[in-house]
């Protein structure tokens, strides 16, 4: 069949908080885009999203966390993914998330930021301009 | 009895409101109205004015009466603020139970009646600090609370025989109240003297929150040994707080919050008579925690409502006799998910019109968030304005010196009914199913919810509804807000003070009490005497909750989208 | 040997996620990989679970995982969520529920959609189970909501298939009746706590009763169980009737090679070429902006969908026939 490349995506909640209001409506938003999303659900550590991220082979990661442990997991996620040498899955993040801390997230290779008020077309568009499926 | 209205002007109104609209409809024709519909926050058409029809078939006597009356539509107690004001509890709790019990020491100084503990994410979930599942989360969005020692250093010095606790706790509840309790007898002071409460409400966290451990059908088992132990033990304490709150934060609609929260607080009533409890004995302890949202009246005729419902559910279904079974007192807290990390300080007045709401639907106590609530735990001074927003509307604004000042509106009366039968609708599918329990399982509640979420930010996006500073009114320039900073040391302290604990106690003791506590679950025993033994040993919080999910097993998320 | 199928012999996590979604994404160059892997495969056990949604096959699934890995086996998991005909997109939440076995490396575990493409999804789901295969996995589970042909002929290539029903469902049996029950090998009343389990079970019995008679002379009777897959009740017991037909099916089957079986084979070239075959000719038509044109002219009235058909089929079957 000729090329059927989609967006395949895996929307995450790393650590321990359950609020996953947000996480539940970006995967709706991301299947009316067209995405495919593989949703890890809720309580789960940075290693068992990276696994299940690989075995699906996502595209993207995206990850939701709304209870301040974010400095820990988003990285944590990354690191893991270089060691596995799946680094090219990119990581986004979104959630509660204080503005500095956002720099210090990109540098450690969480490649963008999703705060409270960013509009689902926005976001949606962010992914079809950044993440192309390989 | 007596209708409100007389219904002999329906008519003259029907002819005067006719005339009315259609002169309204001829100025609409050359400039329209300002929205094509208008519409509450939670998505409820409202009509261009109410007049005494749309109030018509409501009784004075049989569904308003007076404040302290069945069926409590105006307030629960006769003198309602004219007597006491609600109790202004803030919500509070950082890093570790030291640095908490100084926050606390502060708000008490500051005139605070009750204190309220918010917990870490490995607490809440019952964990310990060193658990891999808490990397990252020790000390994060509350205080991290490990075992006893966590919990004397927490109230140190503070006046708990006087003052009021509430613990906002769910799956490990009974270990955290085995605490407290454990942690006052070891002060010398007797259980008939502590008050408080927690939270102790898994129904909800199964539709909204997601702080799960054991299945829902052992998850009740515990409450209801926690409300039997209450009723018998520790008379002061309300063993569970029905929370609409987080079914609220997760995106359900103001009647979605209402019809679940009382379907939950049905099933609970339910649960304690099967365990052979008499319904007044223990229905007056039980509490309600609802949201206070955006959209002021139906957020106040929300309130008036669950009041009407829930003593007509006690006495009607469940034969309550005593009238304080037929109460439903609550806690309100202004809404979270309603503040916005766009110019922060909007989010004070935000939280004063919610405040505002819940004071005149007559709550018993409220918490209002810090304007800084949406990106970090509350720095002090966003905390004491937030206290201070429940001072000047007690004080000041006037709205406290009569009770019930908008009943009697024709809208707030009409959306008060409205949201009745509602409500009462989805309850009856609740029971259609089988009940809460098996409406969760159906993963009714949680769909439903799902739904008006999605609805709801599609709204937010297409600009239906406006979200000032978010998409209207926007600014490029962002007033920086202080925000705390949990320190990253915290969790390496927080470790080592637990590897301490657990050196120094007796180990073969926790292993006693950890045995006898799995025997209690195991069995039909009320498991609560053996908490309170196992945790005056030292033996940590997931020590107790490990044999919790031993013996009963651990829940797993549904993953409803 | 390529690479690639150097490392999904050796069991290569990243490499077998990758191929497998060259294989649904539809990349030529599958083709030569899966031609390399075909005599690494044949070994694996491959069980196909369907019912419609909300019978908890996940949960099962996520059960027999557990058991299958107690007894040492190695499992692989495809996951097959329905496509959401709006937008193309689907959210594939089976794995939420399995999620649990997600760091354990004796299970593999892959979500997919069904997408839309004409018969694709049995072909794709194949050449997925033969990766799995070769990558060395014992067993292989098959989800997938049984409502198209589609998701029916997924399970049906299974060497063992379970038709996943709960109590209550009343005209959902009936509707089973009417389609899969004549290739469910075993049957499974999911949550048969709830009521109405009793009024299931003799329903099921009474269909599966008639359906025997026309088979007669097959010595597999399918029988029906019940289990609460959450609670773990009637999970051994269902994977016990596994082991059973499996051994009924080394009996008749000379070792499970269903490659063997001429019938099976006929029926797998046969799919293989259709599927083939729409790749080469139908996807370059509709590619060419021939088939949009025609679309447009028949909601215009200028043309019939016959001779719309005709129009673009037959030259482009003149050129690929010469």
């Amino acid at each position: 069949m000729v090329n059927k490349r989609r967006i395949r995506v895996m929307v995450a909640k790393p650590g321990l908080d359950g609020h996953d209001r947000g996480a539940r409506i970006i995967a709706r938003a991301y299947r009316d885009a067209g995405f495919e999303v593989v949703y890890s659900g809720l309580h789960q550590t940075p290693e068992e999203i990276v696994e299940a991220s690989i075995q699906e082979d996502v595209d993207m990661i995206g990850l939701s966390s709304l209870a301040g442990a974010h400095n820990y997991l988003f990285p944590r996620t990354v690191e893991l993914l270089r060691e596995k040498g799946a680094d090219d899955i990119i990581v986004c993040g979104g959630g509660i998330i204080p503005d500095e801390d956002i720099p210090v997230l990109k540098e450690k290779g969480i490649k963008e930021i999703f705060t409270p008020g960013t509009t689902l077309d926005n976001i949606v568009k962010w992914v079809k301009e950044n993440v192309k499926p390989r | 009895m007596a209708s409100i209205f007389d219904k002999k002007i329906f008519d003259e109104i029907e002819e005067s409101h006719v005339k009315w609209n259609k002169k309204l409809e001829k100025d609409f024709s050359s400039r329209p109205e300002r929205l094509e519909r208008f519409s509450t926050v939670s998505d409820r058409e409202i009509k261009r004015i109410y007049t005494p029809k749309d109030a018509g078939d409501l009784d004075f006597m049989r569904d308003i009466g007076f404040p302290g009356d069945y069926p409590f539509t105006r307030g629960v107690q006769p003198s309602m603020y004219r007597g006491r004001l609600w109790t202004m509890r803030m919500f509070a709790g950082l890093g570790s139970a030291t640095d908490t019990n100084k926050r606390f020491h502060h708000l008490v100084k500051e005139g605070q009646t009750g204190l309220s503990t918010a917990f870490d994410m490995p607490t809440l979930m019952g964990y310990d600090s060193d658990s891999p599942k808490a990397r990252g989360e020790c000390g994060k969005c509350g205080v991290a609370i490990d075992n006893l020692k966590d919990m004397e250093d927490l109230f140190d010095g503070l006046p708990i025989d006087r003052i009021t606790t509430s613990m906002t706790i769910n799956p490990p509840a009974s270990v955290l109240w085995a605490m407290y309790i454990a942690m006052a007898e070891n002060r010398g002071i007797d259980r008939n003297v502590i008050g408080g409460t927690i939270q102790n409400d898994m129904l909800k966290e199964f539709i909204a929150q997601k702080t799960f451990m054991c299945p829902p059908k052992p998850s009740v088992r515990i409450i209801a040994d926690t409300v039997e132990f209450g009723t018998n033990e520790i008379p002061r304490w309300n063993t569970i707080s029905i929370s609409g709150y987080h079914i609220r934060e997760a995106g359900s609609t103001a009647v979605q919050e209402l019809a679940f929260t009382i379907a939950d607080g049905i099933a609970y009533t339910q649960a304690a008579i099967d365990r052979g409890l008499n319904v007044d004995d223990f229905a007056p302890r039980f509490s309600f925690f609802f949201n206070s949202h955006l959209d002021f009246f139906e957020e106040v005729a929300k309130f008036r409502a669950a009041r009407r419902m829930w003593a007509r559910i006690m006495k009607e279904r469940f034969k309550a006799k005593d009238p304080r079974s037929w109460w439903l007192r609550f806690h309100t807290q202004t809404a979270g998910c309603s503040l916005t990390a766009q110019q922060p300080y909007n989010n004070v007045v935000r939280t004063a019109l919610q405040a505002l709401a819940a004071v005149m639907g007559g709550t018993q106590s409220l918490h209002t968030n810090s304007l800084d609530e949406v990106l970090a735990i509350p720095t002090e001074e966003a905390a004491t304005i937030a206290l201070r927003t429940q001072q000047i509307i007690a004080e000041e604004s006037g709205v406290a010196n009569t009770i019930d000042p908008l009943g009697g509106s024709y809208f707030v009366e009409s959306l008060t009914n409205q949201m009745e039968e509602e409500a009462f609708e989805i309850i009856k599918r609740i029971d259609d199913m089988g009940g809460m329990l098996a409406a969760i399982e159906r993963n009714y509640p949680q769909q439903e919810i799902a739904d008006a979420a999605y609805n709801y930010q599609i709204q937010i996006d297409k600009k239906i509804k406006t979200v000032v500073g978010v998409n209207k009114y926007v600014t490029d320039e962002e007033i920086p807000v202080e925000v705390l900073e949990i320190d990253e040391e915290l969790e390496k302290l927080q470790i080592e003070k637990t590897n301490r604990v657990k050196t120094e106690r007796d180990n073969n003791k926790v292993k006693e009490g950890l045995a006898e506590v799995g025997e209690a679950c195991a069995g039909n025993e009320n498991i609560m005497e053996s908490l309170i033994k196992a945790v005056k040993s030292y033996a940590t919080l997931q020590e107790v909750c490990d044999v919790y999910r031993d013996v009963f097993g651990e829940y797993r998320d549904p993953g409803i989208y | 040997m390529s690479s690639v199928s150097e490392k999904v012999i050796a069991g290569d996590v990243r490499t077998v996620a990758r191929l497998i979604r060259d294989i649904d994404d539809g990349m030529p160059n599958v083709r030569e990989v899966l031609k390399e892997l075909y005599p690494a495969t044949g070994n694996a056990y491959v069980i196909g679970i369907t019912g419609a949604p909300g019978v908890g096959k996940s949960t099962l699934v996520d059960q027999m995982i557990s058991h299958l890995r107690e007894d040492n086996k190695t499992v692989g998991v495809l996951a097959v969520d329905p496509t959401s005909p709006f937008s193309g997109g689907a959210i594939l939440g089976d794995r939420i529920r399995m999620q649990r076995h997600s760091m354990d490396e004796g299970v593999f575990i892959r979500s997919m959609a069904t997408r839309g493409h004409f018969g694709g999804l049995t072909l794709s789901t194949r050449s997925a189970i033969d990766v799995l295969d070769a990558m060395g996995k014992d067993y292989i589970i098959v989800e997938t909501v049984g409502v198209g042909q589609d998701e029916v002929d997924v399970v049906k290539s299974a060497h063992t298939t379970v038709i996943v029903v709960i109590p209550g469902m009343g005209d959902d049996i009936q509707a089973i009746k009417a389609g899969i029950l004549e290739i469910g090998d075993i049957f499974l009343i999911n949550k048969a706590d709830r009521e109405g389990a009793d009024k299931t079970l003799s329903d099921l019995r009474l269909m599966t009763d008639m359906d025997q008679k026309k088979h007669e002379g097959d010595k597999w009777t399918p029988p029906i169980l019940k289990a609460q897959a959450v609670f773990d009740t009637g999970v051994a017991e269902f994977l016990e009737e596994i082991e059973k037909h499996r051994k009924y099916l080394l009996d008749i089957t000379e070792g499970l090679q269903f490659r063997k079986d001429k019938h099976r084979v006929q029926e797998e070239l046969r799919d293989m070429m259709k599927n083939r075959l729409i790749e080469e000719v139908l996807d370059g038509l509709t590619e060419t902006g021939e088939f949009e044109k025609a679309v447009d002219s028949i909601v215009e009235g200028k043309l019939d969908p016959y001779t719309a058909c005709d129009n673009i089929v037959l030259p482009a079957l003149a050129t690929n026939t010469r």
